[in-house]
């Protein structure tokens, strides 16, 4: 199209180049405030000088942080939950999701009826309490683990992409004597790698960022995750008096630290992974 | 079409068939026997328990058993009716969902639309990867950027009072407080969206676009009367579920948003159930509360999807 060449077109794509380019750097501004708070000094925060970038460089509210209640700890524990709790998912999801891709299967619509039901009737909040405290799970890791075990949801995603499979390569295997566990496992499971590696993802960051389930069921801080951590210093961070005239903290600062921190595990693997992430929106998409 | 063919010369030698299947067969049952176990024990089982909200909760006998509670029928209910409240919950998730609906919705159409115009693949892929990157930090997170943002001394309290503004109790002020909740939910999901959206353009045949410019429409006219209509489906869709979501509210974004000062505008449903159950052990009360909340959402729900249907678009269930 020889739209293109105007000069008019140009300047337009220029403008609407550099809008985009603004909304972009907008959109990151929260993040670089708080790593930039977290690195400035007290005098700066106090007198407001601090933009986007650090002002009187210094990691004296890191200290603080990592300090106050096992920080690094409770960060190993909460990597350890989440490949869990992901490995978890993906094994129920894979389970329930490849017979139900098969068409030998007779009962697949009726079971898929029963699951896609749940979707719309969730019993709430205290029947689940309730539920979870009869099958004695308060206080225990497997609170966070198991009431959550599997998102009917990406349980259907994953179902069409097994049914994107040929039937036929299920049927000759099947005719060669291979069991339904090793066709699952050697025929299934590798065809469908993207999208496993993108339904284990989202369940590893719903599980990194989940904080209900810490709030209804568990009581004890061991357990607790790094954003119900988070959460507690935030809300109860305190200065002593000596640390505030020997160290550059503040409560700001330590608090930027904390989500910081916080966020680091997020941002060192986003951009490695933002691939998956959009494509599973569009996995998501094409069902609904 | 060969699959139909291939039953219809199996069916002779039914027995033989039948046989071939359950030998086949029983493996894949026996493996979603874990799942279907699970889907029962914690998707339907506690279905159960909503007999709760038509019972007595002891708070010092928390382990007596649901069967072996009173019976109050509607009780809470009435009681709820009459809670000034639990009307104020009500009215709050009603208020902070339309906010979100009327601010936050068509934001990512218009910057998808547009996005879309452009033809440098670099800038539709950065502004696609950080739009998209608030959507997967916590609501923990981002309640505690948003206070470093909004606060008193915060990046927006500066930039005012740098213009000669005096402070905005954007944090302490309801009303200000609401746009702080709307803000940061555009912030944190309007990434997701226009993803969306981009990939519904993208569908679009650019054919039509380019049979416009050559009869000499302009970009806002192309951009109105072809482009629009074309992501009309994707749009009716995503304003369908939400719609239709405008009764239940998540829990995470209001708890943590949330301070003392503010419980006024951001006491919602989810919130009040909470409050209620856990810090006040009523237990009865707030599953009383969770009823109405999830009945009313199925229905507003239903009536959405028919609504969609009506117009002509695919339904939502």
């Amino acid at each position: 199209m020889n739209e293109l060449n105007t000069k008019q077109e140009r300047r337009y794509q220029i403008l609407w180049s550099i809008f985009f380019i603004v909304v972009s750097i907008i959109a990151i501004i929260p993040i670089l405030r708080v790593v930039s708070i977290s690195f400035s000094s007290k005098d700066a925060i106090l007198k407001g000088e601090v933009f986007v970038w650090p002002i009187g460089f210094n990691t004296d509210a890191y200290t603080k942080a990592l300090k106050t209640g096992n920080f690094l700890g409770t960060l190993w524990y909460s990597v350890r939950l989440m490949l869990e709790a992901s490995a978890i998912n993906m094994v129920m999801t894979i389970l329930l999701a490849y017979p139900l891709a098969r068409r030998s299967l007779k009962l697949s619509g009726a079971i898929m009826t029963f699951c896609v039901l749940t979707m719309y009737l969730n019993p709430g909040t205290i029947p689940n309490y309730f539920n979870v405290r009869d099958f004695k799970l308060i206080n225990t890791v497997w609170a966070l683990l198991i009431p959550g075990a599997m998102s009917v949801y990406n349980m259907i995603i994953m179902r069409t992409a097994f049914r994107a499979i040929d039937e036929s390569l299920y049927e000759a295997a099947g005719i060669e004597g291979c069991s339904e566990f090793r066709i699952m496992w050697q025929i299934a499971v590798p065809l469908t790698v993207p999208t496993i590696a993108t339904l284990a993802l989202f369940y590893a960051v719903s599980r990194w960022n989940g904080i209900e389930d810490q709030l209804y069921y568990i009581n004890t801080s061991s357990l607790y995750t790094v954003q119900m951590t988070l959460k507690q210093m935030i809300e109860s961070i305190a200065i002593s008096a000596e640390e505030g005239s020997t160290t550059q903290m503040t409560p700001d600062n330590v608090k930027a630290a904390s989500i910081t921190l916080s966020m680091l595990p997020m941002l060192i693997v986003y951009p490695f992974v933002q691939r998956f992430f959009t494509q599973g929106i569009m996995l998501g998409a094409v069902k609904g | 079409m060969s699959k139909n063919k291939a039953k219809s010369t199996i069916a002779p030698h039914k027995k033989g068939w039948l046989k071939l299947y359950l030998t086949t067969s029983w493996q894949l049952y026996a493996m979603m026997l874990v799942p279907i176990v699970y889907i029962i024990c914690f998707k339907y089982k506690p279905m159960l328990h909503i007999v709760i909200a038509f019972k007595k909760y002891n708070a010092f006998n928390p382990n007596l058993s649901m069967w072996d509670m009173p019976w109050v029928g509607f009780q809470w209910f009435e009681e709820a009716f009459r809670d000034s409240l639990f009307w104020k919950s009500l009215a709050n998730t009603l208020i902070l969902n339309l906010g979100d609906l009327i601010l936050g919705f068509p934001f990512p159409i218009i910057l998808a639309i547009f996005l879309n115009e452009l033809r440098s693949n670099k800038i539709r892929k950065a502004t696609q990867l950080s739009l998209y990157l608030p959507n997967f930090l916590s609501w923990v997170i981002i309640a505690g950027i948003s206070s470093q943002l909004f606060a008193a001394s915060g990046l927006v309290n500066n930039l005012v009072s740098a213009l000669g503004g005096s402070t905005v109790p954007f944090l302490s002020n309801t009303i200000w407080w609401r746009f702080v909740y709307w803000f940061m939910g555009i912030w944190q999901s309007a990434g997701y969206s226009l993803i969306i959206y981009l990939a519904a353009l993208m569908s679009n045949d650019p054919s039509l676009s380019e049979a416009a410019y050559i009869d000499g429409a302009t970009r806002m006219q192309r951009i109105w009367h072809v482009t629009v209509p074309q992501i009309m489906p994707t749009i009716s869709t995503l304003l369908i579920m939400q719609v239709g979501k405008v009764v239940s509210i998540s829990f995470d974004r209001p708890y943590m948003m949330s301070n003392a000062l503010v419980t006024d505008a951001s006491q919602v449903i989810s919130t009040f159930v909470y409050d209620r159950a856990f810090t006040g052990h009523r237990f009865d009360y707030a599953a009383a509360i969770g009823l109405f909340q999830s009945v009313v959402g199925i229905v507003l729900i239903l009536i959405a999807n028919q609504g969609s249907k009506k117009m002509g678009q695919e339904g939502i269930i």
